[in-house]
């Protein structure tokens, strides 16, 4: 039995070493493009890395229809890392062993970070369709790391910028459901507003969700002097909240997050949630890049595409066109036209910021009008 | 000053809102000595009837008053039939049964009457209509004190009273106590212990209809889910007042309602539980049956 294992296991790496040989040194041969797309492939979470091998394919079959990049044909390299950090390891070696030239992904956050530390050393790009932790691109470790993803505190950022610069106010209490992503918000939220010194935080505070009323903590709100709460949780508590406030005929503004941008807020509220701010994905639909995308996943697969479809073939764009625009596969080339070309994506007009982000990608900011949410311009 | 007072009347209305269910609790434990877990979701049920009633004498275009006097009575009478059923069919077979039997079937009955109505209503939060009129004269202090919140407090105020009328100076009353005190004994003398239990859920459920009411209209939205948080503070301020007795509990649920409110106004509210439960285990050491439970030795 055991040898006969032996056996099996010998010949399938003999044969796998034999293919790979092969499929390297025809490629070697071709002198192409070579695109790394990385990400679970297999396994429970297959679901979220399988769309943007589609992404990829479509895109490069399309400028591969119109002469390729730098008049080369663009060719995938496709590894699966199973959302596994230690996978993910390997699975960027034998990318990087490949010679890929630029790498989409990896798509979770943990498995990313485990494997850019070796596209680092190998000078690779790498683009994520997915990974929002917002260490990979703020800590600085990671130059050669940009994503097509807002990060976790976009939104954060997104809700100090605008009381601070749009509704301009000086004293802001920071609320959150001590859930986790509630919780998270409001720490970025408050860390924000006292790194930007224009406003104050007077009131930081947790609220135990479901409990019967919230009448202590809008007292609280009351006396601080806040000009705007910032809350970071769901709509039930929100609500609640946002109701007790006014019915003590208090006119503090409220500004919420994309768990509180859902109809059911709206509902339950009633009158109460007019002139609530909210922040929430951006809509891109109206896109013609957008259905550009969608048409063309149909026609190929028969179906509608899967989670961050449009995250990674906008970033399948951006790296292809880099290369373009930088006239080669040079590695600071290829970052200083990231940062400076924009291109045109589904998810709208990108380039990379200083530190990797891509912007004008992530979440907008609505305001409820007549029982409706509007994105504010 | 006026912190302290705004934190006060918070804090009464927490009280009154925990007090009106912990009645129905502290009562049916005084009697047979069961801890009712299904006596919250009898408060929201009792949230959902008035909500539906609501809902179509709105539609028929009745005035405020008129909807707010039906419904309630509805969901008292509609609580009041599920606590007499829930009684006969989850604690009855079981009166003979060790005393941890029926307690874990009032939580099988709980969570069937949550899930019950998240399948048949729904598991979103829905908008309760203001059912309470708001007065005239309160106009000028409204920011402080708001007309649901008066209602609620004289709601509590009179059915204490009433309770503890009934339980001391009716036949009826007798009847309980002495079943609370010894059930075989006064099955000898010619009581109708099924029938003085019955009674005892059928109040029990009727105020904790009442308070279901009275509560989702102040915080003006419901879900199936409400019984429960609701239903365990109550259940803590029966047991810091004294669970059995009907000053007790609602003693007991004003001072929980005070000190979440104050902890959360004086120093934070991320600690409101915690300092709510210490708060019951130093009560528990020093007065082991509560701030106005009866001291007497248990039964043998």
């Amino acid at each position: 039995m055991m040898k006969n294992h032996v056996r099996k296991i010998l010949a399938l790496a003999f044969t796998t070493t034999f293919i790979c040989l092969t499929l390297s040194g025809l490629s070697l041969a071709a002198d192409t493009i070579k695109l790394g797309v990385a990400g679970p492939h297999s396994g429970d979470l297959a679901s979220y890395g399988i769309p943007t091998i589609k992404a990829a394919e479509l895109v490069v079959k399309e400028i591969n229809a119109k002469g390729g990049v730098l008049g080369k044909p663009v060719e995938l390299v496709v590894e699966d890392d199973v959302c596994k950090p230690e996978v993910a390891t390997n699975t960027a070696t034998k990318l990087v062993g490949e010679s890929v030239n630029v790498v989409l992904g990896h798509i979770c956050s943990g498995a990313t970070k485990a494997a850019l530390g070796i596209y680092k050393d190998s000078k690779i790009v790498v683009m994520s369709p997915s990974a929002t932790n917002p260490g990979l691109t703020q800590s600085g470790d990671y130059p050669n790391f940009y994503r097509t993803i807002a990060s976790d505190d976009a939104q954060a950022q997104l809700e100090v910028d605008f009381a601070l610069n749009i509704l301009k106010v000086k004293k802001i209490a920071v609320l959150h459901d001590k859930g986790d992503y509630g919780k998270g918000l409001a720490e970025f939220a408050k860390k924000f507003l006292e790194e930007s010194e224009d406003a104050e935080v007077v009131l930081y505070e947790g609220v135990t969700p479901g409990a019967v009323s919230y009448a202590a903590v809008v007292q609280k709100i009351k006396r601080s002097g806040a000009e705007a709460v910032i809350f970071g949780g769901y709509h039930p508590e929100a609500s609640k909240i946002v109701m007790e406030m006014r019915k003590k005929k208090m006119k503090t503004l409220f500004i919420s997050d994309d768990g509180v941008k859902d109809d059911t807020f709206i509902k339950v509220a009633g009158v109460y949630a007019e002139g609530v701010y909210a922040t929430g994905p951006k809509d891109v639909s109206q896109n013609e890049m957008t259905s550009i995308a969608n048409d063309a996943h149909k026609a190929a697969y028969g179906e509608d595409p899967g989670a961050f479809f449009l995250n990674a073939y906008a970033a399948s764009l951006a790296l292809l066109n880099a290369i373009e625009k930088s006239g080669s596969t040079d590695y600071d080339a290829i970052s200083m036209a990231l940062k400076k070309e924009y291109v045109d994506t589904p998810l709208g007009s990108i380039r990379f910021d200083e530190k990797g982000d891509a912007t004008g990608v992530g979440f907008s900011m609505y305001r409820v009008k007549n029982g409706a949410y509007y994105e504010v311009k | 000053m006026d912190y302290f007072i705004e934190l006060f009347l918070g804090g009464l209305t927490r009280g009154s809102i925990y007090a009106l269910i912990a009645l129905g609790y502290t009562m049916v434990y005084g009697i047979i000595q069961l801890i009712n877990f299904a006596h919250g979701e009898i408060y929201m049920l009792g949230a959902f009837t008035a909500l539906i009633v609501a809902g179509i004498l709105t539609m028929l275009g009745w005035n405020q008053v008129a909807i707010l006097v039906i419904a309630s009575i509805v969901a008292v009478v509609y609580s009041a039939a599920y606590g007499f059923t829930i009684e006969k069919i989850a604690y009855k077979p079981l009166r003979q049964a060790p005393r941890l039997s029926a307690l874990i079937s009032a939580i099988g009955m709980s969570m069937f009457l949550q899930y019950y109505v998240l399948l048949a209503q729904t598991s979103n939060f829905l908008p309760f209509p203001n059912l309470i009129p708001d007065f005239k004269f309160l106009e000028p202090i409204e920011h402080i004190v708001r007309s649901s919140e008066i209602v609620i407090y004289a709601t509590t105020a009179i059915v204490m009273v009433l309770l503890t009328g009934l339980i001391k100076f009716t036949k009826i009353g007798k009847a309980m106590r002495a079943t609370a005190q010894d059930r075989d004994m006064a099955m000898l003398v010619g009581v109708d212990v099924n029938k003085v239990i019955s009674m005892t859920f059928i109040v029990g459920s009727a105020t904790a209809a009442l308070g279901g009411v009275l509560i989702a209209s102040h915080t003006g939205q419901i879900n199936y889910y409400i019984g429960f948080i609701a239903g365990i503070k109550a259940f803590v301020a029966a047991v810091l007042g004294g669970i059995g007795s009907m000053p007790g509990a609602v003693l007991g649920s004003l001072v929980l309602g005070m000190s979440e409110s104050f902890f959360t106004g004086y120093i934070s509210s991320d600690y409101e539980d915690v300092f709510a439960f210490l708060f019951l285990v130093f009560t528990l050491i020093f007065r082991p049956s509560g701030i106005l439970g009866r001291t007497d030795t248990d039964k043998v």
